[in-house]
Formats: C-alpha cells, sequence, structure tokens
C-alpha cells in the first residue's frame, strides 16, 4: 500500500517538479529527509542512532527527551537490593550527537499533528518531519488504583517501574525498614512491561534482607493467576536462597492503596497493611501515544505494521516498544524495544529513500534476571516475521530458559547491560 | 489535498536526497539484531565474544555447532535454532567484512 503510493507519488512529484512546485516542500524536508524520534528509552534512542547509521548518515534525525541521561530499567532491580548505584545505570545522551550526529532536544512532546506533520515541544518550538517514530514507554493507569492520584502519593508507594528517582526512593525506603518490617509488592494484569522484573525485585529485595535485616519479609500480591516469566527457576531460588522469607499470592489485585497507612486494599481479599508499599498498578502506552490517538487496543496500546512499525491509525506515525500491541509471545522489554528500534529504523530509511522496506524481520530476545547477586537465570525467544498473519511469531524450536541459575550468566548479564547500553546509546 | 501534495514532494525529495544509496540490506538488519549482546556491527564491549572481522568458516562452524548441540552454550544453542542455515551463514559474512 505505501509502496504503490510512493511510486505513484514519484510520477506525481516529477510532474510538480516541472511546474516548479516542489520548492514549497522545502520546509518540510529540507535538504535531508526529517526524522523525529519521541522520546530516548531503549528503543527510540536505538532507532535514532540506527536511522543515521542505515541512511549513511544522510537522513537528519532529531531525538526529543526530557530527561538528561537514560537509566535503565533493567538492572535496576539490583540498585533496589543495594547491589549496584544508580550511577551504574545510568548513560550519558551525548555520544549519540558526537559520533552519530542525532541532534538531541532535552524537552518533552505537548501534541503530535499528524496532518501538518509537527510536533510541538512544551518549551513552545515546533518541529517538522517526514517520518515520527514515537517510543514514549508506558505510563500508569492510577484510575484503577484511586489512592495513587493524590499528590504526592506516588512518592509514599512507589512504583519503581520506571528507572530513574522512583528506583532511589525505593531503596531509601528499603533501607529506612526497621528489621522485622515486610515489604509488599503488587504485580498489575499482565501485559506489563517486564514480565519477569517483579518475580527478580522479590529475589533483589530478598537478598538485602537476608543480609540487612533478617526478620523482614517480602510478600507478593500478583494480580495474575500465576508467576508470569521463568517460573519454575524462581521458585527454586526463592526456595534455596529466600526460605521462608518471600510469601507469594497469586489472584490478588489490588484496587486501591491508603497512601497514609500504607494499606494494600484487593478486590477479593483482606486489606493488607505494610512497611514497604510498592505497588505497580496497571500500563498502558506513554501519554503522548494515547493522546495522539494511536492506542487503538483497548484505548491501551498502539497497534502497528509488524514489517515498519507504522501505525495503523496514522499515516507516517511509527511506535516502538512498550508501548505497542505486542505479537503472539513477544514480551515488553528493552531488549526488544532495541530491536524494534532498528527494524524500524531500516524501514523508515527505506521509505525515505523510495525503496521497499527489508521484506523478513527476524530477532531474537533476551531477557536476564538476578535471583542472587551473583546469580542469573535467562529466557530467550526468536521472533520471526509471518507474511501471511502479518505479525512476527516465535520460530518454532528456538528459545528456552536457564536449566539452572548461575555464576556465568550473571558476567553475561552484566556483559549484555554494557554492550545494550552502547548499542542503544554509544 | 494539500496533506497528500506535501507527501508527494516529501517522498520526491527524499528519494533525490538519498537515491544514490542502496537499499537498507535485510542481513544487515538481521545482523543488528546480535549488536544487544555482540556489540554495533560486531565490535562488543568487555565480556562478551567480538564478531567483527572473524573468519567466516569459523563463525559460521560455531554457529552451526550451537544449533545441532554439539557446543554447550548458556543461550546461543536456543537462538542459533530460529534461524535457517542459510541466514546464519549471511550473518557470519555479514560480520566477517567487519572492520575489528
Amino acid at each position: 500500500m505505501q509502496r504503490r503510493h510512493l511510486i505513484q507519488g514519484l510520477g506525481a512529484g516529477s510532474a510538480l517538479a516541472g511546474l516548479g512546485l516542489l520548492s514549497g516542500c522545502a520546509t518540510i524536508g529540507g535538504n535531508a529527509p526529517k526524522v523525529v524520534v519521541v522520546g530516548g528509552g531503549y528503543g527510540g534512542a536505538t532507532a535514532a542512532k540506527y536511522v543515521r547509521l542505515f541512511s549513511d548518515y544522510q537522513i537528519d534525525v532529531t531525538l526529543i527527551e526530557p530527561n538528561e541521561a537514560f537509566i535503565s530499567c533493567p538492572i535496576s532491580n539490583l540498585v533496589v537490593g543495594g547491589h549496584k548505584t544508580m550511577a551504574d545505570i545510568t548513560t550519558p545522551y551525548d555520544n549519540l550527537n558526537k559520533r552519530h550526529g542525532v541532534k538531541l532536544v532535552r524537552d518533552m512532546v505537548t501534541s503530535i499533528d499528524p496532518d501538518k506533520r509537527t510536533v510541538k515541544l512544551a518549551g513552545g518550538a515546533e518541529l517538522p518531519y517526514d517520518r515520527l517514530i514515537v517510543s514514549p514507554g508506558i505510563d500508569f493507569m492510577l484510575d484503577t488504583i484511586p489512592g495513587l492520584k493524590a499528590a504526592g502519593a506516588l512518592e509514599k508507594v512507589p512504583h519503581a517501574w520506571k528507572a530513574g528517582p522512583q528506583t532511589a526512593l525505593l531503596r531509601r525506603q528499603l533501607e529506612a525498614l526497621p528489621d522485622g518490617g515486610t515489604y509488599a509488592m503488587s504485580i498489575p494484569l499482565a501485559p506489563y512491561r517486564c514480565p519477569p522484573g517483579p518475580y527478580e525485585r522479590a529475589c533483589m529485595v530478598a537478598s538485602y534482607f537476608k543480609k540487612a535485616k533478617p526478620k523482614s519479609k517480602v510478600v507478593i500480591f500478583d494480580a495474575n493467576d500465576d508467576i508470569q516469566s521463568k517460573k519454575g527457576l524462581f521458585l527454586k531460588a526463592w526456595d534455596e536462597h529466600y526460605k521462608g522469607m518471600i510469601d507469594y499470592r497469586p489472584k490478588h489485585k489490588v484496587v486501591d492503596v491508603d497512601v497514609a497507612t500504607n494499606t494494600l486494599k484487593f478486590e477479593f481479599n483482606d486489606d493488607f497493611k505494610a512497611g514497604v508499599a510498592n505497588v505497580i498498578p496497571n500500563m498502558r502506552a506513554g501519554e503522548i501515544a494515547v493522546k495522539t490517538g494511536l492506542a487503538t487496543a483497548n484505548a491501551r496500546w498502539c497497534e502497528v505494521d509488524f514489517l515498519t512499525f507504522e501505525s495503523k491509525a496514522a499515516k507516517n506515525i511509527h511506535v516502538l516498544g512498550d508501548a505497542i500491541q505486542i505479537a503472539p509471545a513477544m514480551p515488553k522489554s528493552g531488549h526488544m524495544a532495541n530491536q524494534h528500534g532498528k527494524t524500524c529504523a531500516a524501514a523508515v530509511v527505506s521509505l525515505l529513500q523510495g525503496k521497499e522496506p527489508p521484506q523478513l524481520p527476524l530477532y531474537a530476545n533476551t531477557c536476564y534476571s538476578f535471583v542472587t547477586a551473583e546469580d542469573v537465570v535467562h529466557v530467550a525467544s526468536v521472533h520471526r516475521y509471518d507474511a501471511e498473519k502479518k505479525t512476527m511469531l516465535a520460530v518454532p524450536g528456538s528459545g528456552g530458559v536457564s536449566s539452572a541459575a548461575s555464576e556465568l550468566e550473571g558476567r553475561y548479564a552484566m556483559a549484555w547491560a554494557r554492550n545494550i547500553w552502547a548499542d542503544t546509546l554509544a | 489535498m494539500v496533506r497528500s501534495t506535501k507527501w508527494l514532494a516529501a517522498a520526491v525529495l527524499a528519494a533525490t536526497a538519498a537515491g544514490a544509496h542502496a537499499q537498507v540490506n535485510q542481513i544487515k538488519v538481521w545482523a543488528a539484531a546480535c549488536a544487544n549482546c555482540h556489540g554495533t556491527d560486531g565490535r562488543a564491549q568487555p565480556g562478551m565474544e567480538a564478531l567483527a572481522g572473524k573468519d567466516k568458516d569459523e563463525l559460521l562452524q560455531k554457529l552451526l555447532d550451537f544449533k545441532s548441540g554439539r557446543k554447550p552454550a548458556t543461550i546461543m544453542h536456543q537462538l542459533s535454532k530460529g534461524y535457517t542455515d542459510e541466514q546464519l551463514a549471511q550473518i557470519a559474512g555479514y560480520f566477517a567484512a567487519q572492520k575489528k
């Protein structure tokens, strides 16, 4: 469809050029085609870098990101557990500019005009684009937990599910908890960002308690029927390393929180008062995607064409990462968002060059979880485009989980982090 | 109408500006999927095997051995099974051609 338009476009364009009408589009395109990327997480930063790489630096790329530096969600549970610092999970953005010529704009996109093809920034500027890549991550559906909507509520009951000040806050709360105090975490119904993340977090908090607060307990309230990822490996780790310390309660859906008393309220179960309450709310695509009308699946997630990551709701706008309506068996993970970024970058470059995008996306997901400060387990999968079903499907026979937790995988997990941070940002 | 004219014009401009460049190669994009662990273009950060500039046949043999289970691994035996032998050969060829 896009291809046919483009071919027609080329013909008509030549006619326009003959009539001298082409000069009018300089305001859109300038000399080089313009790509604007909204959001500098694993998806957006990777897309920005790879549009530059795949176009041999011929396409102009601007990355708009409000944060000064990139703070990684993967590995952030080690900060919660006291095994790493915030500095360890922070990477500056400046190499994207110095090494790859990505223009960095530290601002927030407040609106997108798909017809005019412009984005408006909180700082007042308006930027034109030929193609827009929206990688807004997730936002929380606080309407489903009304107590969290009050001013200051998230500073009392953190989610720590976007790495940054919330991560540091949860760590401080755990440090301030007296020995014998209880840490309670609630997990939302799937789909949510990072399926194994909550269970890894339970391990990390328990590893801290084991060392510093042996009378303290971890209670997990999971809205889901069961552990969502690496179940056998997590249960084994809880039994081997944290016996009697982790209380896992499935089918517990938090519907409200009394922030003043750290009390979790459930749909069907008794209230629970915690020393540290870590409520992870339901999630949807980041606000800007929802506001622009891109979140077409249950008003939560953005449907895309998996060949190009172009939105099914708006032309010339691509959506990546945790914000999308995932394909079967595709996790919402940083690793996957990085892969989306490359697939999208290849398609965007091709489309802007008037060529057909690569027709067989094929990429992997690898997700490491720390069960102690050193021992790690993984889940891996390979995903291939199915032209008939027009979606990504796991390749039969590929993928799997660790046979057992190991220190070797712990070393690989940190090497993974160093490599994906460099691949995304340097 | 305004919108479609702009779109056409932008496409022409884009095609003109970048027309001299080769199409984004599918194999290059497949290889980019390995970069999360093995570094952009196979130039790895410490702690992971670099792939850039390695001998193509050795790389391919290693991948095929992971796939068949001859060579033990933590994760590569699971990932290599997601690719055909031909795809593995093409990806090995890509990394072999990269500067170390």
